[in-house]
């Protein structure tokens, strides 16, 4: 696949989205894009480790909240510009991946394994931002509101918009590139057999240690996104199991270890909600159970998220057309 | 991205339609009335939050009824309130989510949000538009710290509950001879346990009490009985919990196992004190106790007549029904005065407000920087299958019953 | 510090909570252990046979432990049914997709028991709730004492299910390695649902145990399930013993870690605990090969 082809896609769609803003002047609606947004870039982060490398995390809170706490907290106790304390608190998530990554890697841990460790990390991190005066203990930190662009907060949403969407698109086309990459070869062949890569000479905890640090950092950036958002933080928000989960989620129902899966995948969960707030009347809870029903029977018929739809409807097409030209070969 | 914004509208028919305002059940007439003022309730109904959610729900929508029975809004020419619901789902974004779609209805005010860090997020979000925000519950003084126009606490926050339980604690112990001297806090790890309890550790020992041991806890806990045993390794005269239901109601029925028996326990905040399901489920463990907490003006008729209508339907009486009855009423004068739903006006209304048909005892509102300056708890206590106030005298139903009787 | 009667105290109320710990992980152990699977929906589950424990005693005036006998049962079937034509189906036999089917599970559980009931915190009061034996320094309740005897139990019983019966050992050859057992003539989907029943039945019997001394919420159960999967991991995944002794053992560490750190933080210790197992001796106590 040329370079073009393999970018292509994913460019139009950012600038479809980027228009968004443009056409529709509605809060909800922008509201609701940036906080979808925010869930697929941790969902991006995710995906590079547990996508394309294989590890399955189920702890990326501690990359969200890192990036989210340091981002709050720099401004609101050291007065750090935010755009700086943005840079920092990725920084310091990457740090916090590479350490995690560094003590459960070399201990060989795997599989199941590795999702425990990660949430056991998150859990700990939860009790203690809860716990210490640090990062404001429970009564948890505010960034004070002060709509300036110094500041990174904006009075429109539509501004908002197109952060986050430069962050999904930047991460996007990153992501595009490791796939087109050595880097990417390597994190698949860790995936598929970690042995055999590194017989062939792979340095598997090397690759690992890339790919979850850089994972760490896109999660965190997410988290800092969010608190420069709501201007709020607690550590049920920075570091609860919910963000775990939807980093998750969102790749797997969108399509695992496809560089556009979790975006799909965080529009397709959130648009799924608003959709069963419809049902959701007089009894509180319906909605929700609408919302985990359709997410069994999305599992049930699109196996393969829903990039592994696409693709099989794409191979239909592909399929028909060439029966179509026998046909046409056959009565010529 | 139209269909999004037509779900949105969808949504609104839906929760208006299902939420059944018994005035406003018969769409046929709705069209021939007088206009329309909708305002936004802003409510967690599912999530960890969502009994809180429920309960305030059932005052805020008795409030609407009882303001529309009565002729609506006069000064609109008998304009009806509409409620807008918007469930926050026990999160800050779930608030915010709501708060814009509260916007784009057209709302001209929105009143609840109950945990502090909703009521933060929303009313944070409402200020972009400056749309009027009434908190309900919130207790955290951060949300009215940050200098927004437009966001109104009507109840009291943290530091005067804090205040208030302390003077009344004194006064209650002086009263009885000071049988108290020493004091052990258990709180919730959150908010508004651990808020409380650092307020609590630096106040009572000025005032005389030693505090042996404060004892945090998560929400949820599993097992009480390390906290009791903690309790009964200090032997305190005083116990102090700031907890939510479930806790205090698995710690008094520890203690009560333990035969772990202070002289007193002196609740604030307490999500199961003041909470009638408690005491009706565990009088045992529930006599007695006494709480420093939000609760409604007993010598007010309409707020006992509000009690049983709420107790008829078989829902329980928590302090989240008249707090946000008020907060409704309290926005219903606002607009009353202002004469239009303009956010302007209506947020110039609510701070001139002088509001005294609420049925809290605060006496009429005044608000400074947002906050109800007449804001206050009233300490009540557990006695047989009733809870009593026993402070403020001035309106007490019952006498304190201090020390407990072993 | 504490005076030796008190701490002898916590370590027996540890051993009583652990063991109410030890019947949520067994069910989740045994799902692993044969299924491959960390079962998101056990939390859920739980809740829901508390529910059913609260119903049957408010509505048929059932005491919950005469409902043991009806709810295990019905749980049994429950897990079964759902493994067999919800889970497994829903699932193509891909491990992420059992994930994703059961965490949707849990939602749609959750929700419906909210729903159903409601957000209210729910308690039965049954007679004996404050019974308790005085042991000089200190009381133990009664629920308590007895539900520690009965965790015991079904994990003895549980034991013996799969080494003494034909489903047990079919169960364990499952687990050991699938494709032998299909050729040897095995149902493998049967017994994945017969697994995940017994998951079930092993959650609805802690709810019954539970039920007297704690307070059911639509969201009472996830309390139970983070310390249920260090409880494994500790125990070894899959292994029933391991199981039960790491849930005694996180039960006492839990209750000293309290007394000595504060309830809060105190949970850090289990979570420090399991850290420290999984990156030295991720197999666990008692766990075979990873």
């Amino acid at each position: 696949m040329n370079a073009t082809r393999a970018y292509l896609p994913a460019v139009a769609l950012l600038l479809l989205a980027g228009l968004i803003p443009v056409l529709v002047a509605a809060n909800t609606v922008l509201n609701f894009i940036v906080f979808t947004l925010i869930i697929a870039l941790a969902a991006q982060g995710w995906n590079l480790l547990g996508g394309f490398g294989g590890q399955f995390s189920f702890g990326h809170a501690a990359f969200f909240g890192t990036g989210a706490y340091a981002t709050a907290i720099l401004q609101a106790r050291y007065g750090v510009n935010a755009w700086a304390g943005f840079a920092i608190g990725i920084a310091l998530s990457a740090a916090v991946g590479w350490m995690i990554g560094y003590l459960s890697f070399r201990s060989g841990l795997r599989g199941s394994y590795f999702a425990l460790v990660t949430l056991a990390f998150a859990e700990v991190f939860r009790i203690l931002a809860n716990a210490s005066a640090f990062t404001g203990g429970a009564a948890g930190t505010l960034v004070r509101l002060d709509m300036r662009p110094e500041n990174f907060q904006f009075a429109s949403r539509a501004v908002f918009v197109w952060i986050a969407l430069a962050l999904v698109g930047f991460v996007l086309i990153m992501t595009i590139a490791i796939g087109r990459a050595r880097f990417g070869a390597w994190l698949a062949a860790v995936r598929e057999n970690e042995d055999a890569a590194r017989a062939l000479g792979v340095d598997v905890l090397g690759v690992k240690l890339k790919a979850i640090t850089l994972s760490a950092g896109v999660t965190g950036a997410a988290g800092a996104l969010y608190v420069q958002y709501y201007l709020y933080l607690d550590a049920n928000i920075a570091y609860g199991a919910w963000i775990s989960v939807e980093a998750l989620i969102a790749p797997i129902i969108g399509g695992i270890g496809t560089p556009l899966g979790p975006v799909i995948g965080a529009v397709t969960l959130h648009g799924l909600g608003e959709l069963t707030k419809l049902f959701a009347g007089r009894i509180p809870g319906i909605d929700l159970v609408i919302y985990g029903a359709l997410l069994v029977a999305a599992i049930a018929f699109a196996p393969d998220g829903i990039m592994g739809l696409l693709r099989k409807a794409q191979r239909r097409k592909d399929a028909d057309k060439a029966t179509d030209q026998n046909v046409t070969e056959g009565t010529l | 991205m139209t269909s999004a914004i037509d779900i949105s509208r969808r949504t609104l028919l839906t929760t208006t339609a299902a939420a059944g305002v018994a005035s406003l059940a018969m769409p046929g007439i709705l069209r021939a009335q007088a206009p329309i003022i909708k305002i936004g309730i802003l409510q967690p109904v599912t999530g960890a939050l969502a009994y809180d959610g429920q309960q305030g729900q059932i005052g805020a929508e008795a409030a609407i009824k009882a303001i529309n029975d009565a002729g609506g809004i006069k000064a609109m020419g008998g304009a009806k309130l509409q409620m807008v619901f918007g469930d926050a789902r026990s999160t800050p974004e779930g608030g915010t989510a709501e708060v814009e779609r509260m916007q784009a209805e057209g709302v001209a005010a929105i009143v609840g949000g109950f945990a502090s860090p909703i009521c933060l997020a929303a009313s944070q979000a409402a200020a972009r538009y400056d749309l009027p925000y009434i908190v309900d519950v919130g207790v955290s003084d951060a949300i009215v710290s940050r200098g927004l126009k437009n966001t109104f606490r009507f109840g009291p926050g943290f530091g005067t509950v804090t205040k208030t339980a302390l003077d009344n604690l004194t006064k209650l112990n002086d009263a009885a001879g000071k049988p108290a001297k020493t004091v052990v806090l258990v709180h919730e790890d959150g908010l508004f346990g651990s808020g409380l309890a650092k307020l609590m550790q630096a106040e009572l020992p000025k005032r005389g009490f030693e505090v042996l041991d404060t004892i945090a806890h998560p929400t949820p806990s599993r097992d009480m009985s390390n906290v009791a045993l903690q309790i009964r390794a200090k032997n305190p005269d005083l116990v102090i919990p700031s907890s939510y239901y479930g806790e205090f109601a698995l710690l008094a029925r520890t203690m009560q196992q333990q035969r772990i028996r202070p002289k007193g326990i002196y609740a604030v905040l307490n999500g199961a004190a003041s909470n009638f399901r408690f005491v009706k489920e565990f009088q045992d463990a529930a006599q007695f106790v006494m709480d420093c907490n939000h609760w409604h003006d007993p010598r007010k008729p309409v707020a006992e007549a509000l009690r049983k209508q709420v107790e008829a339907s078989g829902k329980f009486w928590t302090y989240n029904i008249p707090l946000n009855w008020s907060c409704v009423a309290l926005l219903a004068d606002a607009l009353e005065r202002a004469g239009s739903a303009d956010k302007a006006k209506l947020t110039e209304a609510l701070a001139a407000s002088t509001f005294a048909g609420h049925i809290m005892p605060y006496g009429p509102t005044r608000f400074t920087n947002g906050q109800n300056e007449g804001g206050a708890p009233v300490n009540t206590q557990v006695q047989g299958a009733d809870i009593k106030v026993i402070f403020p005298a001035d309106f007490a139903d019952a006498k304190a019953v201090f020390p407990v009787p072993a | 510090m504490f005076a030796p009667d008190i701490i002898l105290a916590a370590v027996l109320n540890g051993l009583m909570t652990g063991s109410v710990y030890a019947l949520i992980a067994l069910g989740l152990t045994l799902v692993y252990g044969v299924l491959h699977i960390i079962n998101f929906a056990h939390g859920a589950t739980l809740t829901a046979a508390m529910f059913a424990v609260y119903v049957a005693h408010t509505v048929f005036r059932l005491d919950p432990y005469l409902a043991l006998v009806i709810v295990t049962p019905l749980f049994f079937g429950l897990g079964y049914g759902l493994q067999r034509f919800v889970i497994g189906p829903a699932s193509h036999g891909e491990d992420r997709n059992i994930l994703l089917v059961t965490l949707g599970l849990s939602i749609l559980i959750e929700n419906a028991m909210l729903a159903m009931f409601r957000s209210d915190t729910r308690s039965i009061d049954v007679p004996y709730a404050f019974s308790s034996i005085d042991l000089g320094f200190t009381f133990l309740a009664l629920p308590r004492v007895l539900a520690f005897g009965v965790a015991l139990l079904v994990a003895l019983l549980l034991g013996l299910l799969l080494t003494r019966t034909d489903t047990g050992k079919a169960i364990r050859a499952v687990a050991k390695e699938k494709t032998g057992a299909a050729l040897a003539g095995i149902d493998v989907a049967h017994i994945y649902a017969v697994t995940f029943g017994l998951g079930a039945a092993c959650v609805a019997i802690a709810a019954c145990l539970l039920m007297p001394t704690f307070y059911v919420t639509p969201r009472a159960g996830n309390a139970f399930v983070l310390v249920a999967f260090t409880i494994v991991v500790l125990g070894g995944m899959g292994s029933i013993p391991g199981a039960l002794i790491g849930a005694l053992f996180i039960g006492v560490v839990e209750s000293l870690c309290g007394l000595f750190f504060g309830e809060s933080l105190g949970q850090i210790g289990i979570f420090l605990i399991f850290i420290l197992v999984l990156l030295v001796k991720p197999t666990g106590l008692f766990g075979a090969r990873a």
